[in-house]
């Protein structure tokens, strides 16, 4: 028997519910530090003082929050159509490859000019990667879940061969391109405020993350006020009703596909133009994946996804840090404990939606 | 001492708020064992509420409940099912591909060895059957069972499982008069073997011919029990809606005017090649309702659906307002700005998002629409504005356009989409199924509401299970029976028996 729907204030929805989820997470993890010997009090100071503890932390912080805030609003937006996107990796990977394209063959250009032209062909490489993959589910049926994660493939073998054969530095044995133009990198945030007389350290983070936090802004406003946001959010929920209202599903399903493939490309922007410079291998490190699981814990809504990379970020670089002071914790091991906040907050959540929904009932008087 | 028999249910002050909607209010009821007791009232009047309280789907905020005298804690379907209580939802819960047998015993496989349980399970079921006349096949696969025969699939696994109360929330909504006919035989046989019956249903005929007792609730409270003998339709009708209501409906003559929707020879293939709409031709007028009579599943949904432009024929021609609509033209959303408005049959899967707030499902099909906002981005205010205005308009309960549409009762969630579709003066409107799953007022407003479109001069055609509704409503009726159009009569000139006779098949062109 199907047990009554779970109701919940806003709030406690969007709010409470994560927030224990990662509070039960973080208990768990706690015990997984104990068992190999270590304190997780002083494993949580750490993690927490290497993350936020100082601007050249927060640094670090952000700029993983960045690329977790492009993939997890590319995840999000599939799934408001209702569509399981988890070909991040391999649309960031193109964008890539069409970013490196724009900043090497439009090198004469000026800054202003260039920026804008590479963030957009960033942008139209995500979308082709992702559209192809909807074109199929739309046309064919061909389950999108199976197509992207195939284009994972077939876009991690595309660009090692191009940066090997094609498109690597003349006379160099690393599968990498030639540095881009000066004027094609992405000021650092801390040069940018040091123009205003602001100190801060050398990290990597950059202006992409203005990009993210506008993206965020953007799909806010594409899913919940356009026109085109309604049609998406019908065809999810509803596609029957999507079609009696003279909505295509099909072309819906392109629409959102490629527009989820343009923000994953976002990674590219904040890696290559943002960090690196260049188009190197393997620069997508996982965060594509990672934005599933941000885009679960924020429920789709950006508000949501901004706050879960937030979280991300900090697990990311308090994680490097503790690995770092505490060799017993190693790198894996901050994996298991990231691994376990995406069980919590994905896979369990609907045990807490249970426990908070009676906690809040007993506070009513019931 | 004399020992009397308690009551085989009894609520007591029973409460249950959502949030600030209270569903029910300190409402007590008493279901004498071996009776067959009926519980009427409007949709949203807590009726299903009350039932769900007590299979334990929801714990009651206060209240007691009482089986067989005893208090008890219902607080899961298990703990309903050991109380002996079981129930027959409106929508079955079976598993289609399973035999009767698996599916009686699913949930009580008693243990690991499924061939214990299905054996003796088995032999219930013969004892079953017989004692209460119900043949079925036991390895019967159940999805290729008629919908009554599933119902009693439902029912056995009930008995199967030792209820001495059985709860059916509205069993006949899906059944054939015939069909219906047969399961008030068996309730009645389940009553001669000392079982009792809970039947909530909005068919007053149906609490009149099977009954012993009747409560009526209205807007969470119940409002009067009474012996059915001593009660009349127009008594109970009067109870449930708080006023006066006319079951009948007036009409004034019709006003014919010239046709505007011209259908030729359609005929629709299904995926799997059959023929489910073949060659039917139909004219539809200014001022004037069609109905389509005809037991359900004989092409009504597809012409519905190739009309709204939902499924393209394979043959035939459709003319709107005299132009000729080429495959292009019949999409929904060209019909709609062609004045061809669109009531479908299913509003939950078709009409509505019910995840949607009230407010944007009052634009769906019509969020392109520049009023609703600037260029591609669509105003909130707006929105809520329209929806607030078309909610008060047709009298939609609450009047709360941030409310998940989800939450509205059935007759709510139809005045949604009535307001949407009628409110942007249709020139063609297509309705299925009007009133399916809403209760008596919301029927007598929706009528009403046809019939003053007819008036001002809007092509109607309905189609309806109820074939009283159609007969009521209808100025012209077409028959439809394994898709094809099998006679066409004036409403005043034909009677039940005589549609009847059409919609079996007997056509007057092979007559």
């Amino acid at each position: 028997m199907s047990a009554a729907p779970i109701d919940l204030p806003r709030w406690a929805d969007t709010a409470l519910v994560p927030l224990v989820s990662v509070a039960a997470a973080l208990v768990v993890a706690g015990l997984v530090v104990l068992s190999i010997g270590e304190s997780p009090l002083e494993a949580t100071t750490l993690l927490l003082k290497g993350s936020l503890g100082s601007l050249e932390g927060l640094g670090f912080t952000l700029y993983y929050t960045t690329s977790f805030i492009f993939t997890g609003l590319a995840v999000a937006v599939a799934f408001h159509a209702g569509l399981f996107n988890i070909g991040g990796e391999g649309q960031a990977t193109i964008a890539g490859i069409f970013a490196a394209l724009a900043c090497l063959w439009l090198a004469p250009l000026p800054g202003i000019l260039l920026v804008p032209l590479a963030i957009l062909a960033a942008a139209a490489g995500g979308a082709l990667w992702a559209f192809i993959p909807g074109y199929l589910q739309a046309t064919r049926g061909s389950h999108v879940v199976i197509t992207t994660i195939m284009f994972n493939f077939i876009a991690a073998t595309l660009i090692v061969y191009l940066l090997v054969e094609v498109m690597g530095k003349a006379g160099s044995m690393q599968p990498e391109t030639p540095d881009f133009p000066k004027q094609a990198v992405l000021t650092p945030i801390h040069e940018l405020l040091g123009a205003f007389g602001l100190k801060l350290p050398s990290t990597p983070l950059n202006t992409s993350f203005l990009l993210a936090l506008a993206s965020l802004v953007a799909v806010w406003a594409l899913i919940y006020r356009s026109r085109l946001g309604y049609a998406i959010r019908t065809v999810g929920a509803n596609p029957r009703a999507a079609a009696y209202a003279g909505i295509s599903p099909a072309r819906i399903i392109m629409v959102a596909m490629a527009i989820s493939g343009a923000l994953a490309g976002g990674l590219a922007v904040n890696e290559a133009m943002g960090v690196q410079h260049r188009l190197v291998l393997d620069f997508t490190a996982g965060y594509g994946f990672v934005g599933i699981a941000v885009a679960l814990m924020g429920r789709g809504h950006p508000v949501g996804v901004g706050l879960a990379a937030l979280l991300f970020g900090v697990l990311y670089q308090g994680g490097a840090e503790l690995s770092f002071d505490k060799p017993t914790i190693t790198r894996d091991m901050v994996v298991v404990i990231g691994g376990i906040v995406i069980l919590f907050a994905g896979a369990l959540d609907g045990l807490f939606r249970r426990l908070v929904a009676s906690v809040l009932n007993l506070g009513r008087g019931g | 001492m004399i020992e009397t028999v308690p009551p085989a249910i009894e609520l007591n002050g029973i409460s249950k708020a959502f949030g600030p909607v209270k569903a029910n209010k300190d409402v007590s009821l008493s279901v004498a064992a071996g009776s067959i007791h009926g519980i009427v009232g409007e949709n949203g009047a807590g009726k299903s509420t009350l039932m769900s309280i007590l299979y334990g789907f929801y714990e009651a905020d206060a209240g007691e409940i009482r089986v067989r005298g005893e208090l008890r804690r219902i607080r899961s379907s298990s703990d309903a099912i050991a109380a002996g209580i079981g129930m027959v939802h409106q929508h079955f819960m079976l598993v289609e591909p399973l035999s009767v047998v698996e599916n009686v015993v699913l949930g009580a496989e008693g243990g690991a060895l499924l061939k214990r349980g299905i054996g003796k399970a088995r032999a219930e079921l013969a004892r079953l059957s017989q004692e209460y006349g119900l043949a079925i096949d036991p390895d019967a696969i159940v999805g290729t069972l008629s919908v009554g025969l599933q119902q009693r699939v439902e029912i056995l696994k009930a008995l199967y499982r030792g209820a001495q109360v059985l709860i059916l929330d509205e069993p006949t909504a899906v059944l054939t008069p015939a069909e219906a006919d047969q399961l008030f035989e068996l309730l009645r046989a389940l009553k001669a073997q000392g079982k009792t019956v809970i039947l909530i249903t909005h068919k007053l005929r149906e609490i009149m011919a099977v009954t012993d007792r009747v409560s009526v609730m209205r807007r969470g409270e119940m409002v009067a029990h009474v012996e059915t003998e001593r009660t009349s339709p127009a008594e109970l009708a009067e109870a449930m809606v708080g006023r006066r209501v006319l079951l009948r409906v007036e009409k004034a003559p019709r006003q014919r005017g010239a046709p505007v929707l011209e259908a030729a020879g359609l005929s629709v293939v299904d995926e799997r090649g059959h023929e489910t709409l073949r060659d039917a031709s139909l004219t539809l007028h200014e001022g004037e309702i069609v109905g389509i009579a005809g037991v359900a599943g004989n092409g009504q949904s597809e012409l519905l659906d190739v009309l709204a432009g939902l499924i393209q024929p394979a043959r035939g021609v459709i003319r709107l307002g005299g132009q000729i609509l080429n495959g292009a033209d019949r999409n929904p959303a060209n019909l709609r700005k062609l004045g061809l408005m669109h009531i479908p049959e299913d509003r939950l899967r078709t009409g509505l998002v019910t995840a949607f707030a009230a407010a944007e499902n009052a634009i769906l099909g019509y969020h392109d629409d520049p009023a609703f906002g600037r260029g591609p981005f669509l105003s909130p205010t707006l929105v809520e504005q329209h929806a607030r205005a078309g909610m008060q308009d047709y009298d939609v309960r609450p009047v709360d356009p941030a409310l998940k549409t989800a939450k509205f009762s059935g007759g709510n969630q139809q005045k949604i989409v009535l307001a949407r579709e009628i409110e942007r003066a249709p020139k063609v409107l297509l309705v299925g199924q009007p009133t399916r799953g809403v209760d008596i007022g919301a029927i007598e407003f929706i009528h009403r509401r046809l019939i003053a479109l007819r008036d001002q001069g809007v092509a109607i055609l309905l189609v309806s299970v109820e074939l009283e509704e159609v007969m009521a409503l209808s100025d012209r009726i077409l028959a439809l029976c394994g898709g094809q159009i099998t006679g066409e009569r004036e409403a005043v000139a034909t009677d039940e028996r005589d549609l009847g006779l059409l919609m079996a098949g007997v056509s007057e062109r092979a007559a």
